[in-house]
């Protein structure tokens, strides 16, 4: 697609890139906590603030279940508000997180996704992410540094749309894409600035009979966050799924307006194929696996095999119809994925890919690959190997290990 | 209570769209107070120590009075009064 926009390359890392976006996207307030590797988001809007070059109120906290607490009483005020986080950091929300989702306040987080202790490790998988899958946020996974400087930018307004209303996390590879330098493409502030807007807010009835914003304010007051008994809980928990299931629409209509205005697209905004219109063997990935994949599918094309990937990019809601479409005429499939489930006979990944596959009259081969733990490289030769395993089942008509290891030593 | 909402129906994230006041926590309670008039010193610490205010003082009675629709039956009052004169009963 031809870019309508003059844009302004820049040497920016993920974590940079995350920066800049929130930088350009208006954010009232930050609460963070640093931790690697995402320091250098927080490093680098703090920058920002001590500079004067931004209006947004930087919020030090003490941990990062303090910084999550911050961010949703900040934005229940009707702020927009930005925070980032990874592994540890990112476990020690999980309870603020749920609440954030309960009480519908769409804050943005940058996650640079890291292995969880223990044994102690900084670097990159998706382990964190993952075991937040059910918190109630909206997940997507990036491929490259620009991807997540789009991504950024289109989250506040996924998140703030009044159909969906939700808390979104925008997750980088840790070290892979958050401290490796590429050339992105960046907007002109006023355009990113005009893209954002200003935050929308549905409508509520308070006690008071007064029909206000969603928002506190002492002029209405209103109680939110209330205790919910047995009679209502499970109400409010049902609105939330179909915020989640609303999201699946809005999510590709942002990722187009930003496609008109920025000329680059990621597939529709849920899934990203690469040359799988018909592939016979395919890989299904997240993140910037995703990148290796492809350099190896333009290598098997080349010798004439029909390889093909499917990255799943908005991996909450998950867009379970597209990913059926997409793997309709593949014969066999691999879900490669950095992170387990334990005990659970594969990842959480390959289970949703192959239940979304059951109810389809056709089905592929699927087969598990886990891959990448702890920031463990994952090679060419390696990932040429899975699309090996795939033709040798699709040749013997069953498979034989369902759940398999890349780069581990047996 | 008024029937009870649909998720469609049920506010955001459920905001509160009524007062406190109508929603009768007393149908919470096991156990209920009863005063003993005559031990009563009017001295109205139980008014002060129900953590609902669901106690009241009555000048056209000269009594006080529970609230049961608000009264948990948590029988603080009951442990507070200095008289002995309220009596927590199922």
């Amino acid at each position: 697609m031809k870019s309508v926009m003059k844009q302004e390359i820049q040497g920016l890392n993920g974590d940079e890139a995350v920066a800049l976006a929130v930088k350009q996207c208006d954010v009232d307030v930050v609460a963070a906590y640093p931790i690697t590797p995402q320091t250098i988001i927080v490093e680098k809007l703090s920058e920002y603030v001590a500079n004067g070059e931004v209006e947004t109120e930087y919020v030090c906290t003490e941990s990062e279940h303090s910084a999550m607490a911050a961010c949703l009483a900040a934005s229940a005020t009707g702020a927009r508000v930005f925070t980032a986080s990874a592994s540890a950091g990112l476990a020690l929300m999980h309870e603020m997180l749920f609440v954030t989702s309960g009480c519908r306040t769409p804050v943005v987080m940058a996650v640079a996704n890291r292995a969880l202790s223990a044994p102690l490790n900084i670097h990159g998988d998706h382990s964190d992410a993952m075991a937040e899958r059910d918190s109630g946020w909206i997940q997507i996974y990036c491929e490259n540094a620009q991807e997540v400087y789009d991504s950024m930018i289109q989250a506040f307004r996924i998140g703030e749309h009044l159909d969906v209303q939700l808390p979104l996390i925008v997750g980088l590879d840790g070290f892979t894409l958050s401290h490796t330098l590429e050339n992105v493409e960046t907007l002109p502030d006023d355009s990113v600035k005009r893209f954002v807007g200003t935050r929308q807010f549905p409508v509520v009835l308070t006690h008071e009979g007064k029909t206000v914003p969603y928002k506190l304010d002492p002029e209405s007051p209103m109680t939110m966050g209330p205790v919910a008994l047995p009679n209502y809980y499970f109400e409010f928990k049902r609105q939330q799924e179909e915020a989640m299931r609303n999201a699946l629409a809005v999510i590709p209509q942002v990722h187009d307006e930003y496609a008109e205005m920025s000329g680059r697209r990621y597939g529709d905004g849920l899934i990203d194929e690469y040359a799988l219109e018909d592939a016979e063997v395919a890989i299904v990935c997240l993140g910037s696996t995703a990148g290796t994949v492809k350099t190896v599918v333009d290598e098997l094309r080349a010798e004439g095999v029909k390889a093909g990937l499917l990255r799943i990019r908005t991996y909450r809601p998950f867009p379970a119809e597209a990913i059926v479409k997409a793997l309709g005429k593949v014969k066999a499939a691999a879900v490669m994925e950095r992170s387990m489930s334990f005990g659970g006979r594969g990842g959480a990944v390959f289970h949703e890919v192959r239940h979304a596959l059951y109810d389809a009259a056709v089905r592929p081969f699927v087969v598990n690959y886990i891959h990448g733990l702890g920031g463990r490289d994952t090679n060419p030769r390696q990932i040429r190997s899975v699309y090996g395993d795939l033709q040798k089942i699709i040749r013997a008509k069953r498979v034989d290990s369902l759940v398999q290891y890349v780069g581990l030593r047996e | 209570m008024s029937k009870e909402k649909s998720w469609k129906e049920a506010s955001l994230a459920g905001v509160c769209w009524k007062s406190s006041a109508t929603y009768l926590t007393g149908d919470w309670k096991t156990f209920r107070p009863e005063l003993d008039a005559a031990k009563c010193t009017k001295c109205l610490m139980c008014t002060i120590f129900c953590p609902d205010g669901a106690i009241h003082w009555k000048a056209e009675k000269g009594s006080i009075e529970f609230d049961m629709s608000f009264c948990k039956g948590c029988g603080i009052c009951a442990n507070e009064c200095p008289a002995k004169a309220i009596v927590m009963k199922m």
